[in-house]
């Protein structure tokens, strides 16, 4: 028997809610229960999940992603048993291994192999086991010659390399994984990637809960996007990233985005920016412009007083005030004159090259050929990028990569 | 192939989430010893003298109990071995005393295992109960040094000796799974079980000899309805002193012994179920 692609799935939540009851005051003495005996504790429910449902296939890497608070965690415990559910069935085949946190019930008296023992047994290896394997995981986490010392003397780095290492001797079919990569440093990072993909090339079934889009893109088979404990998609980790990112800063915009007319504003006031706005490539106004996508800065202009000749313009800067693009009337030579009382709508059509975060545009109607300024609008409005590909850089152009090798001597070769 | 949609209706096991005893026995036992002997451990780790405390506590106590009940208030006179009784009442005592007290935070204070690892939640409180076990075994070597010092015959009764140990564990354990549940809820445990155990301590024949305890029967009965006094009492008799009275004997029959049994029995059953009840919810209610 092979492992199919139609095999028999590894993991099968069905239907599962979960909801917690957050007491309002706790009783947490048997005085204030007696004076109390028929104040019945009030509780507030918080539903974590609600009829989530999804089956992992084996030899799968699974992501659970969502924002604080939509249930990827919860969900993660229900799956490792560590809470019950209230409805709906969770059923896993073969040995199952939880790390919520690196090193539990590591304690800080202890030389590093009691640890071991402790933390193995704990994750599932028999005390014989963990003992077997304690000397693979001095050796993986580079600690031999810190192999007498008191878990409380190591540095936290050499803890988390401890832990690491335990938790990868662990056999399981099953891995249920709750951000582990949110600790240590890049080489520790790496070293967790590894890993990852060694598993997933041994057919090993791994859940894993994350926030880091770039690590669901680049590990996972499939993932699922839950909000406020509803499953919101399922599919391709591509396509789970890209709404979990619109999910995130979608909502937000405009919260603690400058509105229109709130910011400072500068000019002589004969003319007047009164509103500006991105669209999307359909046309529709939008807060969150994908990443690599067509989109429209817009803004409207009201002309106050007749002008002969005045300037519209646009600079766009990122979060940290670097101006990455500006544009304006007169580099395009549409420089014209305006009647009083005129509206005048100005768009800038481009493809989104930015980097993702926040984009901020501010606006200025000038004179032409002056320094005569009509209106500026600093920071007006701002819009988010939404994307995964984060290289650092203030914007992403199109391009391509080419890699020549050449051998001495050889003839050039262009791979 | 027919298997295969069998197993897509019902694949695996399902999770049912925390409980008492979980359905792995070898992982439940392999876990409860971890947690016992590295608690153990720890009282070695840490101190100069590391052991030499645990065994010192205990006699220390008999030390001054020792001075103050034959010198100023002549309680021993007239009971054989008296040190010996005296010192073997302690040590027992402290097996309860550790067990029981040790137990009511253990759930609270491993916290971190109990809401990050999905295991059967009764080994926590059973580690704490094997942990004190372990130091019963030491403290008992001292007794036996006691013993062999104030000359006190081996007879073949001593292997009651397990029997009565294991007497007094289920009922500690029966204890220990009720205090520790009810404590993750009720924080008052913690006060009220350490008044009970001074009550215990006073309600059991330790300092004085249950022949100084009134003479009728009845007094002696309702003493011997007490698990620790009838353990005490039973272990007085079998391994120190035959001459003194059993626990049958002083409870006026063996019959009513039974119902001390059936106390340690529902002890341990009403502890199980009550923690049973609790388990699933420990992590949540944390």
């Amino acid at each position: 028997m092979e492992r199919a692609a139609n095999a028999a799935p590894a993991v099968v939540v069905d239907s599962v809610s979960k909801t917690f009851r957050l007491p309002q005051e706790r009783i947490h003495t048997l005085k204030e229960r007696a004076l109390h005996p028929f104040r019945r504790s009030r509780y507030e429910p918080l539903q974590a999940l609600r009829e989530v449902s999804f089956s992992v296939r084996r030899g799968e890497f699974f992501g659970i992603v969502g924002r604080n608070g939509s249930g990827k965690s919860t969900l993660l415990k229900c799956l490792a048993g560590i809470y019950r559910v209230d409805s709906g069935a969770i059923y896993i085949d073969g040995r199952v291994s939880t790390f919520i946190e690196l090193g539990v019930g590591f304690n800080p008296d202890l030389p590093a192999r009691d640890n071991i023992v402790l933390n193995g047994t704990m994750l599932g290896l028999s005390p014989k086991e963990a003992r077997a394997r304690a000397d693979a995981v001095i050796d993986f986490g580079e600690l031999r010659e810190f192999e007498d010392l008191k878990l409380k003397n190591y540095s936290s780095g050499m803890q988390v390399r401890l832990a690491f290492s335990v938790m990868i001797q662990v056999d399981a079919d099953v891995f249920l994984i709750d951000e582990v990569l949110a600790v240590g440093d890049a080489a520790f990072q790496q070293k967790c990637f590894d890993v990852f993909n060694r598993l997933r090339d041994e057919g090993r079934t791994i859940l894993f809960v994350t926030h880091d889009m770039a690590s669901v893109k680049r590990f996972c088979h499939r993932a699922v996007l839950l909000e406020r404990g509803e499953l919101k998609l399922i599919g391709d980790p591509g396509l789970i990233a890209d709404n979990y990112v619109e999910v995130n800063f979608g909502r937000d915009v405009g919260a603690d985005g400058e509105r229109p007319g709130e910011g400072p504003r500068f000019g002589s006031g004969l003319a007047e920016i009164v509103e500006a706005w991105f669209e999307d490539a359909d046309g529709a106004p939008q807060t969150a412009l994908p990443q690599g996508g067509r989109c429209t800065y817009k803004m409207r202009v009201r002309f106050h007083e007749a002008v002969d000749g005045a300037d519209l313009a646009v600079l766009f800067e990122d979060d940290r005030r670097h101006p990455l693009f500006a544009t304006s009337t007169s580099d395009n030579g549409k420089e014209r004159g305006y009647d009083a009382g005129q509206d005048v709508v100005f768009a800038v059509r481009f493809d989104n090259v930015f980097a993702p975060g926040r984009l901020y545009a501010s606006p200025w109607v000038v004179r032409s050929g002056g320094t005569d300024l009509l209106d500026r609008r600093p920071r007006m409005i701002s819009a988010v990028v939404t994307g995964t590909r984060s290289t650092g850089a203030l914007v992403d152009l199109p391009h391509e990569v080419l890699v020549e090798t050449r051998q001495p001597g050889a003839p050039e070769a262009v791979a | 192939m027919s298997a295969t949609s069998i197993e897509t209706a019902a694949p695996g096991r399902q999770i049912r989430g925390p409980s008492a005893l979980g359905g792995d026995f070898r992982r439940f036992v392999n876990l409860t010893r971890t947690l016992a002997v590295t608690d153990f451990k720890l009282k070695f780790f840490g101190s100069v003298l590391g052991y030499l405390w645990q065994l010192m506590r205990p006699l220390m106590l008999f030390g001054i109990l020792y001075a103050v009940f034959t010198h100023v208030v002549k309680l021993g006179s007239g009971v054989r071995f008296y040190p010996v009784v005296l010192l073997s009442g302690i040590v027992l005592f402290t097996f309860v005393s550790e067990s029981t007290g040790g137990s009511v935070g253990s759930l609270v204070d491993r916290e971190s295992l109990v809401r990050k690892v999905h295991f059967p939640r009764l080994v926590i409180p059973l580690a704490v109960v094997l942990t004190a076990y372990f130091n019963l075994l030491l403290n008992l070597i001292a007794v036996f040094v006691f013993m062999v010092a104030s000359g006190v015959t081996p007879t073949w009764r001593w292997v009651e000796l397990p029997p009565i140990l294991l007497f007094l564990g289920v009922a500690a354990t029966g204890v220990a799974m009720i205090l520790s549940a009810a404590y993750v809820r009720f924080r008052d445990v913690r006060p009220i079980w350490d008044v009970a155990l001074q009550l215990l301590f006073y309600a059991s024949p330790v300092l004085y000899p249950i022949e100084k305890i009134g003479n009728d029967h009845l007094e002696r009965a309702m003493m011997m309805l007490n698990p620790l006094a009838a353990a005490l009492q039973q272990f007085r008799h079998a391994v120190l002193d035959p001459s003194a009275p059993s626990a049958a004997a002083a409870a006026g029959g063996a019959q009513y012994l039974l119902v001390t049994l059936a106390i340690v029995i529902a002890l341990f059953g009403l502890g199980f179920m009550y923690f049973n009840r609790e388990a699933p919810l420990i992590a949540e209610e944390l």
